[in-house]
Formats: C-alpha cells, sequence, structure tokens
C-alpha cells in the first residue's frame, strides 16, 4: 500500500470522524446547540484530531526507524570476509539496496512475475542483465550473497510497510472510536482542542530549535575531527594561512579573522552613519509623500543578490578606487581591496540599517517629541538629545545584526577582495575572510579526511560562534534598555 | 489639604494683574474641518485660566495654539491673532522654538525622557545656554524640583531615571522640566487627568502656588478642578468660546443657557 494511500484513508477516516463527532454531539443535546459545551465544531474537530493526529505520529516515527531496522537485519547476511570496513559495507549495502529496488521495479513492470522475482538464482540468469533491461544500472555482477540480502530485505520491507499500513489504520480506527465515544453535550471539547493548537505550535517551535541544535552538532563532530588532526593551538593562534593538500599546511586563523573584522569594520562606518541618518530623515523630517517614495528605494537595495555587488565591486569600486586613491597614494596597484569589499558590503547594509532604526525611531512615544518641542528644542536637538537616546538600543541592536550580516557575506568579498590571506594595515591591499575560505577549502576534489578540508569547519564554526556572540550582546542590550521608555 | 477639597470659589483679586496673552479672532482648520471659530479672550498675568467644556470642543487645540504647538502638525492651520506681551507670536520674525521657551507646557500623560531624573531638568537650560557653570545648573534643577514641590522626594535619586518615579512624581516631574527654563505662560493640557486622587491633589496644591509665578493656562475635564484652581474660566462648545470670566460668575451665575446647561451636567 503506497504511502499516499495511507495518509489519504487516515484522513478519510479523520473526516468521517468529524462529521461524526459533530452529529453526536447535536443529537446528545437534543438539536439544540445551545445547551452543548462547545460550538459543535469542536467535537468535530476533536474526534478529527484524535483519530488523525496519532495515526501520523506513528507513521512518522515508524518510517524513520524501520530502514534502520531492515538495515541491520540484512547486514548480518553478508559474509563477514567480504567486508573490509565500513567503506565497504556501505557500497554492498547500497548494491543490495539496488538490487531489490531493481527487482521490485522489474515485477511493476511486468518484465518478472512475482512469483519469478522471488525465485531468481544466480546460477541460472544473470540478473545484471535482466535488471538492465528494465533501465536499473548496476555497476558489477550480482552474487549470491548479495541477492540473498537482497531477497531478505524485500520480504522485510514488505512486511514492514504491510504492518505499518495496518498498524497506522488501526490506530486511526481507535482513537475515532474513543474520541467518538467521549463525544457527549458535557464534554470540553473547546479545551482538548485548545490543548491540541497548543502542542501543535510547541511541536512547531521544537523542529525549529532542533534544527539548529542539529547544524551545530553537525559542525562540533567535524571540528573534532580537524582537531585530531591539527592543533588547536596553531589554528587559533596561526598567523599564517597556506593549506596545501600534499600535507605541512599551516592553517592559522588569525590572518583571515582580521579580514573578516576588517571589511565589517569598513562595512560598517559606510552603512551606519548612511542608513542612520537616512532613517532619521524618513522618520522626523519627510513629508509622508517624500516618504512613501523613498523608503521603498532604499530597500530595493536589500533585494539586490549579493553577486550583482560584487560585480559593481570588481568591475567599478575597485578599479575606481586603485586608479584614483591606491595608485597616487602609493598604496598599492591592486584593485581588489579590503576597501572595494567594505564599501560595497557597507552599501548593501544600508537599507538593513535604516529599515530597522526607521521602525525603531517611529516607535519612540511621541508624547516624547511634543514634551521635547514644548520645551523649545528644535527638531535636530530633539533627535539627538531625545529620540535617539531612547531609540539607542533599538539601534545598537540593529546594526550589531549588519555587522553578523557582514561577517557571513561571501561573494561581495571574494569578488571585491580577492582571496589571499594577508594579515595587514593597509586598506587598499588584497585580504580574505572566513567565509570565502570555507568555500574555498570545500570547492573542488577534496578528501574528507584531510586536515585542509576539514578546517573548513573549524572556520565554519567559529564564524557561527562569533555572530551567536554578536547576536546575544544585542539581544542583552535590547532588554536592559527596553523599559526605559514604557 | 483640607481646603483642596472644597469648591473654593471666593472672590479673589484679578483685576490689577496684566494683560498676558491677548487672542482676537482664531480660527484653526484641520484639513477642512473648522475646529475653532472665532476665540477672543484675554489672559492675565499671575493668573489660572481655567478651560472647560465637553470633549473634542476645541480646548486642547486653543490651547496649543498659544505655543505654536500646531506647527508641529502638518495639517493644521490657525488665522487670527495671538498677541503675547502685545506681541504677535504668528509673525513671521518670531521663531516658534524660542516661544515655546517663554510659553511652557505640560500634558495630559507624564512623558519624562528617559532620561536622569537631573537630566530631565536640565535640559530646558541646556538646550538654551541658560547656566553658565555646573553650579549654576545644580541651582536651577534644585529651584525648579522646589518649586515643582518634587525636591524632598527625588534630592536623593536625581541620577535615576525619570521614567522609575511614580505617575504623580513624574508629572511633577515634567512641571519642573517646564519651569526651569523660566517660562511666562504654562500651559497645562488636562495635567491630573492619569492622576490618581492624591496626585491630583498634589498637582493642584502646586498649581495654585506657581500663580505667584507665572500665568497659568489649564485645560480640564473637571468642572471641580477648573473651581478649586482658578480665578478665570473659559467655556468653550463646539469649537466656539461660549463665556469667559471670573471663575465665581461662571460657576455662580452663568450668562449664557449653554454654561449653564455644562456645569450642571445636562450636556458634555
Amino acid at each position: 500500500m503506497p504511502l499516499i494511500w495511507i495518509i489519504l484513508a487516515v484522513l478519510a477516516l479523520g473526516a468521517a470522524g468529524y462529521v461524526l463527532g459533530r452529529k453526536r454531539a447535536v443529537s446528545s443535546a437534543g438539536g439544540d446547540i445551545r445547551i452543548l459545551h462547545s460550538l459543535p465544531n469542536y467535537y468535530g474537530m476533536n474526534v478529527f484530531l484524535s483519530a488523525v493526529v496519532p495515526a501520523l505520529l506513528v507513521l512518522v516515527v515508524w518510517l524513520l526507524v524501520q530502514p534502520a531496522v531492515i538495515q541491520r537485519q540484512v547486514t548480518q547476511l553478508i559474509p563477514d570476509n567480504e567486508v573490509m570496513n565500513s567503506g565497504e559495507l556501505s557500497l554492498i549495502m547500497s548494491d543490495v539496496r539496488r538490487v531489490a529496488d531493481g527487482l521490485d521495479s522489474a515485477v511493476e513492470q511486468g518484465a518478472l512475475t512475482r512469483e519469478e522475482a522471488r525465485m531468481i538464482r544466480t546460477e541460472f540468469t544473470n540478473i545484471r542483465d535482466t535488471l538492465a533491461s528494465i533501465g536499473v544500472a548496476l555497476g558489477d555482477d550480482v552474487n549470491a550473497d548479495v541477492l540473498n540480502a537482497a531477497q531478505r530485505y524485500r520480504s522485510l520491507q514488505n512486511t514492514g510497510n504491510t504492518v505499518m499500513a495496518a498498524a497506522v489504520l488501526i490506530l486511526a480506527a481507535l482513537g475515532l472510536g474513543y474520541a467518538y465515544s467521549r463525544t457527549h453535550k458535557d464534554f470540553r471539547a473547546r479545551n482538548t482542542v485548545e490543548r491540541a493548537v497548543l502542542a501543535i505550535l510547541i511541536l512547531a517551535s521544537t523542529i525549529a530549535i532542533l534544527t539548529t541544535v542539529g547544524i551545530v552538532l553537525s559542525m562540533v563532530l567535524e571540528t573534532r575531527d580537524f582537531f585530531h588532526l591539527y592543533p588547536a593551538r596553531e589554528f587559533f593562534f596561526g598567523t599564517e594561512w597556506i593549506p596545501s593538500f600534499e600535507g605541512g599546511s599551516h592553517l592559522g586563523l588569525l590572518p583571515l579573522l582580521w579580514g573578516t573584522l576588517y571589511i565589517t569594520f569598513i562595512a560598517l562606518l559606510v552603512a551606519v552613519p548612511v542608513g542612520l541618518f537616512s532613517a532619521i530623515y524618513l522618520a522626523e523630517y519627510a513629508g509622508r509623500r517624500m516618504r512613501g517614495m523613498a523608503k521603498p528605494m532604499i530597500e530595493v537595495l536589500a533585494g539586490i543578490p549579493t553577486i550583482v555587488y560584487g560585480l559593481f565591486a570588481l568591475i567599478t569600486v575597485g578599479p575606481m578606487l586603485r586608479d584614483y586613491f591606491a595608485e597616487p597614494l602609493g598604496f598599492g596597484t591592486s584593485s581588489s581591496s579590503v576597501m572595494t569589499a567594505g564599501i560595497v558590503m557597507g552599501i548593501m547594509l544600508i537599507p538593513f540599517v535604516s529599515s530597522l532604526s526607521d521602525d525603531i525611531i517611529n516607535a519612540v512615544p511621541q508624547s516624547l517629541r511634543d514634551g521635547s518641542y514644548g520645551l523649545g528644542a528644535t527638531q535636530s536637538e530633539t533627535v539627538k538629545q531625545v529620540i535617539l537616546p531612547a531609540a539607542l538600543p533599538g539601534i545598537v541592536g540593529a546594526i550589531l545584526l549588519a555587522a553578523s550580516r557582514a561577517i557571513g557575506e561571501t561573494m561581495i568579498v571574494v569578488m571585491g577582495a580577492g582571496a589571499a590571506a594577508t594579515l595587514s594595515l593597509n586598506p587598499f591591499e588584497a585580504m580574505t575572510t572566513v567565509t570565502v575560505k570555507i568555500v574555498g577549502q570545500l570547492t573542488g576534489d577534496t578528501d574528507f579526511s584531510s586536515p585542509e578540508a576539514l578546517v573548513a569547519f573549524a572556520l565554519g564554526l567559529t564564524l557561527f560562534a562569533i555572530t551567536l556572540g554578536l547576536n546575544i550582546l544585542a539581544l542583552y542590550i535590547v532588554r536592559k534598555y527596553r523599559e526605559q521608555y514604557e | 489639604m483640607d481646603d483642596m477639597n472644597d469648591m473654593r470659589m471666593v472672590e479673589r483679586a484679578v483685576d490689577d494683574k496684566d494683560l498676558k496673552i491677548t487672542a482676537k479672532g482664531v480660527d484653526v482648520f484641520y484639513g477642512d474641518t473648522h475646529a475653532i471659530k472665532g476665540v477672543d479672550v484675554e489672559i492675565l498675568d499671575k493668573t489660572v485660566t481655567a478651560f472647560i467644556g465637553p470633549s473634542g470642543c476645541g480646548k486642547s487645540t486653543f490651547l496649543r495654539c498659544l505655543n505654536r504647538m500646531n506647527d508641529t502638525i502638518d495639517i493644521c492651520r490657525v488665522t487670527g491673532q495671538i498677541l503675547l506681551d502685545s506681541e504677535d507670536i504668528y509673525h513671521q520674525k518670531v521663531d516658534p522654538v524660542q516661544l515655546r521657551a517663554k510659553v511652557g507646557m505640560v500634558f495630559q500623560k507624564p512623558n519624562p525622557f528617559p532620561k536622569s531624573i537631573y537630566d530631565n531638568v536640565a535640559y530646558g537650560p541646556r538646550i538654551h545656554g541658560l547656566a553658565r557653570n555646573k553650579a549654576e545648573l545644580d541651582e536651577i534643577v534644585e529651584t525648579s524640583l522646589r518649586r515643582a514641590a518634587l525636591w524632598e522626594e527625588a534630592k536623593d535619586r536625581l541620577d535615576q531615571p525619570g521614567t522609575g518615579l511614580s505617575g504623580g512624581q513624574q508629572q511633577r516631574l515634567c512641571i519642573a522640566r517646564a519651569v526651569a527654563t523660566s517660562p511666562e505662560v504654562l500651559l497645562m493640557d488636562e495635567p491630573c487627568s492619569a492622576l490618581d486622587p492624591i496626585a491630583t491633589a498634589q498637582v493642584e496644591e502646586l498649581i495654585d502656588e506657581l500663580r505667584a509665578r507665572f500665568s497659568v493656562v489649564i485645560v480640564t475635564h473637571s468642572m471641580q478642578q477648573a473651581a478649586r484652581v482658578s480665578q478665570k474660566t473659559a467655556f468653550f462648545h463646539l469649537g466656539e468660546l461660549v463665556e469667559f470670566g471670573e471663575t465665581s460668575q461662571i460657576f455662580t451665575n452663568p450668562k449664557d443657557p449653554r454654561t449653564e446647561s455644562y456645569i450642571t451636567g445636562r450636556i458634555g
């Protein structure tokens, strides 16, 4: 029974339950819905939920657990002498799965009967050719052990699926019956449904949190492998970044971190004043029509893909800075520079800072403005001494958000600042950032057991820790000062 | 406190005071709405003048004309003449910012800045450069807080945020803040409507004391409050000034039938 049919059947049961539950509730009240504790729909919903939710939960868990269980059972059939290490075992197991799936689709397409598929022997049939004729390509001739395992796999999966369908449908029916039997005019269906809604909401937020935890865990595991191969001290305090896949690499974090922070700093130097001032203009000075036009135009900047900003850096800003600043002033001849990437990234961040600050400034109560004007303050005095201090925590939050965005930016850096890891103060020199190197270490042919590839995870985790720290700091600042104008 | 609660409508000498503000034929429009219709009023120095009237009658709008706070609202248009010490405040040469330093304002809801108590009071003097040094500023802050009857409660916590005070204390802080710029007129827009009865009594007592130095104009919903604190009362109805006169006369012997209906509770 295909999965979609199981789900549809459960839903159909639920829908039937809804109608039945509703009807039973109404008839228990003698047709007068005013006597019911809850609206009739709640009784229907209650039956629907208790039929559908447990059944689907069991279905999901079953689908997750069954492959692992079958895998373990089938693995035992592979003789130990054929298995050298875990890599080979997984290759054999994938062969087993392909043969099994191939036989299944052969039956489905009519190339074999169910009986033939079950009785097929390596001694009499060339399975590789048989399967190739229906479009399943195998890399190798099928030996008896693999076929044996594949047959076992098929039968286990078959039983598993049948039992699963039965279990899920029975559970749905039981849930329906239970909820139906409890449906009565005094039953508090409204409260039960309320709890179910709460559970769904909690489930959604749990998924979000668990995903984050999963991402961090996967990074932590790979990073641990990296630190087994490469000393942590040299990673964190090394001042040289010279990866070489022949071994003997220097994988020092400091040049990359320096490049990241330097570019972020310049980006903020551009984005914060421009963004903040435009936010102040929009929120405090601009008329309604001006605001209606200017705000969307600034926000267009946020919609430009970063690769386009990268092009802008590469063909316009970089050469311009080189020709008019770096070369005349004797700072170097590179068109890729920290300055280029920083300025372009700053432009990218302007809408972040301005849009968030604009909202925050608008949230400052009008009564504070009135109070200041009433004392004879001008508009700019009011902005400087009342509105900005009141909005400061929010603005700091906006700036830190922009900073973590800048730290994570990759495309603009590759195209604007280059890929050379250098420790230098000269803003017209090519430098690079952590994110660029993560991409660099993982593209192309990589051996995931070498420190040169695994270092990407250590870099990623470091970056994650930095941006997490920034976000926590932002939250802390916002929380500490938020109550001030309430 | 005792004399706060009865209706003090004793005759008070108000004849020998100077004229502070004269309004002639003032009209106010909000877009197409005619909010104030041809109001003439004369406000005396060192006197408390109360504006009373039902909600939406335009009394707050008129009050905000007196320090040009309506300028901050785009769609608001004011015509007519308002003279402060025989100078037209809507004349081109008058800077509304300077005017507001001379005509202070206290709002309906206490609105202390999210700063320390000290900085709240020092805000106006700092902006207008009223103190030459820190010692002078300290003195201005202390005097203003004393005038607002807040000094005793606040002197040990001047560096704490003004928003941490209770509602009544916040409103007195706002009064201190307004007093600190040494205004000539103090406008109060329903200053007690967000306060409990005890805080209200304190603020009313304060208003009576402020009368010794300033001309006070107060908008109020409460007729008892108008009767308690004011010497002159103006009754507004539907954007018109219906009656203006001695408080005692307005409350005991109103000339206009609409005034009588309002103070006896038939309209409003």
